[in-house]
């Protein structure tokens, strides 16, 4: 493939792909996100392969191993295009059957069809099942139609168009005010205005800037980044080098898991295919604009993912945080002026650029526009990623898309952003999804991650399971971060021990209080926000679990 | 680091406990405290090394146009105009509350025992842990930046953290060095130099090495 030298020239190829696709053609979209892929589907793979083979289908039939489909509950999932069928907990023995009557026989298998488990309501189509019904798919949407190993079916779904249009049709000031415009705020978990933050990088002094993906996602329960950024490697990284040409850097680095082997295979494919077709490295699309990609592995620890911590690692350093009394964005790596942006907000980039800021923010709420990734898991019936508006509310989420509690239990809370986040009560569901209305609740909505809390959960328990989590993933470096969470952890074993003293929820406000205020980073200053949210909704079960009152938790046992 | 060590000329008129005190732009509030010897308390920072903020008993109050914000002393680089409290109801809460943290490993800390007179901290109040070191980082700093050895490093991360010597270097550095003892706010420091040595070398070849 000789490098592409023009905006022409990519739509040239483009148009090769499409014509050479026929839209009638009956394509199989087998899901190899990581929980499908648990749940070895990689036999289910091998058989479509194999039955294709059988029946000399190769030709006639298009077999794709995609990325995450998001609806986990119910892998593997396959969905078979141009009608959209969609299967699940598809097994090996299906295939022969759905090649058979679904592929070439264009039939529906009843069996292998969504059911409603109360209702029994059946859905044949991916948009009629419950779970996508409401979810709008901006992002994730395309993750059912391509292999992200192959650039071509990111072409296909018009993959590049927004780099083209960036570097031939708008100066780098103009992609920075549609992104200023559209108000992307940062999906990471602090909000922060993305188009600010890309300001902030491009004035300051410095000739030298990097642009950086924080594809680390160490907060427990989400996996809405590595369902993105494995099944749709091309769209981030087409974001990241729109960002540096806004920005106005060269030099760009990935910084993933050293234990997702997939999403490090996927990336590196997609930044060696990038390259192969000119969309990376020297003089972009013929452009005159360079850009570069390096990809690092964290070292495994969850603080690792803080964004000092994140650039000293990539320096070769300790991943340990140090203060941003100086914006990382205008002193990071190496003292550079460093933009780093979580994977779905690069991933939105391309999106704000093709259809505008105006179309844009035409979804969500006043203060959060657009689509937010959330991962459902916990007593949920339905566990996997779902894309939803901003505004959507938290109810909707758990009983709509996530279909409710199971055992027909009662929910407790609605627990967001992990280990540094919050929950909010079962009477606050009604709350729509929305960065500053959860945080005035004390649950900021952190990177995305819902953890949905049954009636029957110890919320001591949840509490000490996170602080837990703290201990061992920060770094240490500080005394209010370390030695406070050693000290809550304390308190905290020895209630849920029934040995909790009186005074220990005063104790544990006391020393959350300087551990929130003194801490060096981010991770010390929000590591006590589960434990106020559990005292701020539930502080009566302390009281209960203090008084050796026996708990609702306990009385099942 | 960008902060602390970038000297510029131009003069910076700051106000500490109210007292105005001119400043060098690119100093940090410590340093502009002590060249006014205005008090903040350290126990991480030291003039020969690279500021650390680990420690945060430096946290002072500062007043950014109307709200206020606690910052490490030793970390936070001054502006025009700034306003510094060096003691206040929440920044003496904060250091009573860590000396009460450190003091539960090093209780017979003479410097912590000194601090806690005056912020009012009990040492009693945390149950006594097992490690001593309150990871200051003194020796593991001057060791790589001042001695440039290496030779005793942190390992591990969160509650595990821990000081270790690390045998190949040790053997043949620490012997005719142990500068960094002397800076151990715990002077727990040479014990566990001891006690790595023998427990790390067995008696013939430690004593070899100490022979080179």
């Amino acid at each position: 493939m000789p490098r592409l030298n023009s905006a022409a020239e990519l739509e040239k190829l483009r148009k090769g792909i499409l014509s050479g696709r026929d839209p009638v053609k009956p394509s199989i979209a087998i899901c190899a996100g990581m929980d499908c892929l648990d749940r070895d589907n990689g036999r289910i793979i091998a058989a479509f392969e194999a039955e294709v083979d059988k029946k000399n289908l190769k030709a006639k039939v298009d077999l794709r191993v995609t990325g995450c489909h998001g609806y986990c509950e119910k892998g593997p999932m396959v969905v078979i295009y141009p009608e959209e069928i969609c299967y699940v907990e598809v097994t090996p023995t299906d295939v022969p059957e759905i090649v058979l009557r679904t592929v070439l026989g264009k039939k529906v298998i009843d069996r292998l069809i969504y059911a409603d488990l109360d209702t029994g309501e059946k859905a044949a189509h991916l948009p009629d099942i419950p779970f996508y019904k409401s979810q709008r798919r901006h992002l994730i949407g395309n993750n059912t139609k391509i292999d992200p190993q192959s650039i071509d079916d990111y072409l296909a779904v018009g993959g590049y168009s927004a780099l083209s249009k960036s570097l031939f049709e708008m100066s780098p000031e103009e992609v920075l005010e549609e992104i200023k415009k559209a108000e992307l705020r940062g999906r990471g978990g602090g909000g922060f205005p993305a188009g600010w933050k890309w300001k902030t990088a491009r004035d300051a002094p410095g000739k030298e800037k990097y642009v950086i993906v924080n594809a680390h996602e160490g907060e427990l329960g989400a996996f809405m980044d590595r369902a993105i950024f494995t099944g749709n490697p091309h769209s981030v990284l087409e974001g990241l080098i729109i960002g540096a040409y806004a920005i106005g850097s060269h030099q760009g680095f990935i910084y993933t898991r050293h234990d997702a082997p997939r999403l490090k295979n996927n990336i590196d494919m997609a930044l060696g295919k990038a390259e192969e077709y000119g969309l990376l490295g020297e003089n972009i699309l013929g452009s005159g604009f360079d850009f570069h990609v390096e990809v690092h592995l964290d070292i495994g620890i969850f603080v690792s993912g803080e964004s000092s911590a994140l650039m000293r690692s990539i320096e070769g350093n300790i991943p340990e945080p140090r203060p941003k009394y100086i914006r990382t964005s205008v002193s990071g790596i190496w003292g550079k002026p460093s933009d780093l942006n979580n994977v779905e907000t690069w991933a939105n980039v391309p999106l704000i650029i093709n259809k505008g800021s105006e179309w844009y923010t035409s979804t969500g709420t006043e203060g959060s526009k657009g689509t937010k990734l959330v991962s459902l898991s916990g007593n949920i019936v339905n566990k996997g990623v779902a894309e939803v508006p901003f505004g959507t509310t938290i109810k909707e989420i758990v009983y709509g898309i996530g279909g409710g509690i199971p055992e027909g239990k009662k929910l407790k809370a609605v627990h967001f952003g992990g280990p540094m986040g919050g929950s909010i009560p079962e009477s606050l569901i009604d709350t729509p999804l929305d960065f500053d209305e959860l945080a005035k609740l004390g649950a900021p909505i952190g990177a995305g991650s819902m953890l949905v809390l049954d009636e029957d959960t110890d919320m001591v328990d949840v509490t000490r399971y996170f602080l837990k989590f703290l201990s061992d993933e920060s770094c240490g470096k500080c005394a209010p971060c370390r030695e406070g969470i050693r000290q809550m952890l304390k308190i905290l074993n020895n209630i849920c021990d029934g040995k909790g003293k009186e005074g220990d929820i005063e104790r544990l406000e006391e020393i959350s209080e300087v551990t929130g205020t003194a801490s060096l980073c981010a991770l010390g200053k929000t590591a006590a926000d589960p434990l106020l949210s559990m005292l701020r909704y539930f502080r009566d079960e302390y009281e209960t679990k203090i008084d050796k009152v026996i708990s609702p938790a306990e009385k099942r046992e | 680091m960008i902060m602390g060590k970038q000297k510029k000329q131009s003069e910076l008129i700051i106000k500490i406990d109210g007292k105005e005190v001119k400043a060098a732009e690119g100093m940090t509030v410590l340093e502009a405290a002590q060249s006014a010897d205005i008090f903040i308390p350290t126990l991480c920072f030291h003039e020969k090394l690279e500021p650390y903020g680990a420690c945060r008993i430096c946290t002072v109050e500062i007043d950014l146009s109307g709200w206020t914000k606690l910052v490490a002393a030793c970390l936070y680089p001054i502006e025009q105009n700034l306003v510094v409290k060096t003691r206040s109801e929440m920044v003496d809460k904060i250091r009573k509350m860590i000396l009460e943290f450190l003091l539960a490993h090093a209780p017979n800390s003479a410097q912590l025992q000194d601090l806690a007179q005056e912020y009012g901290a009990d040492k009693d109040r945390f149950e006594k842990e097992s490690s001593f070191c309150v990871l200051c980082g003194l020796c593991v700093r001057y060791c790589a930046e001042v001695k440039k050895k290496n030779a005793v490093g942190f390992v591990d991360c969160g509650a595990r953290r821990e000081i270790r010597f690390i045998p190949e270097i040790a053997s043949k550095e620490c012997n005719s060095c142990k500068e960094c003892f002397p800076l151990c706010p715990t002077s727990y420091l040479q014990a566990a130099f001891v006690l790595t040595e023998s427990l790390a070398f067995s008696k013939d070849s430690s004593q070899t090495a100490l022979k080179k």
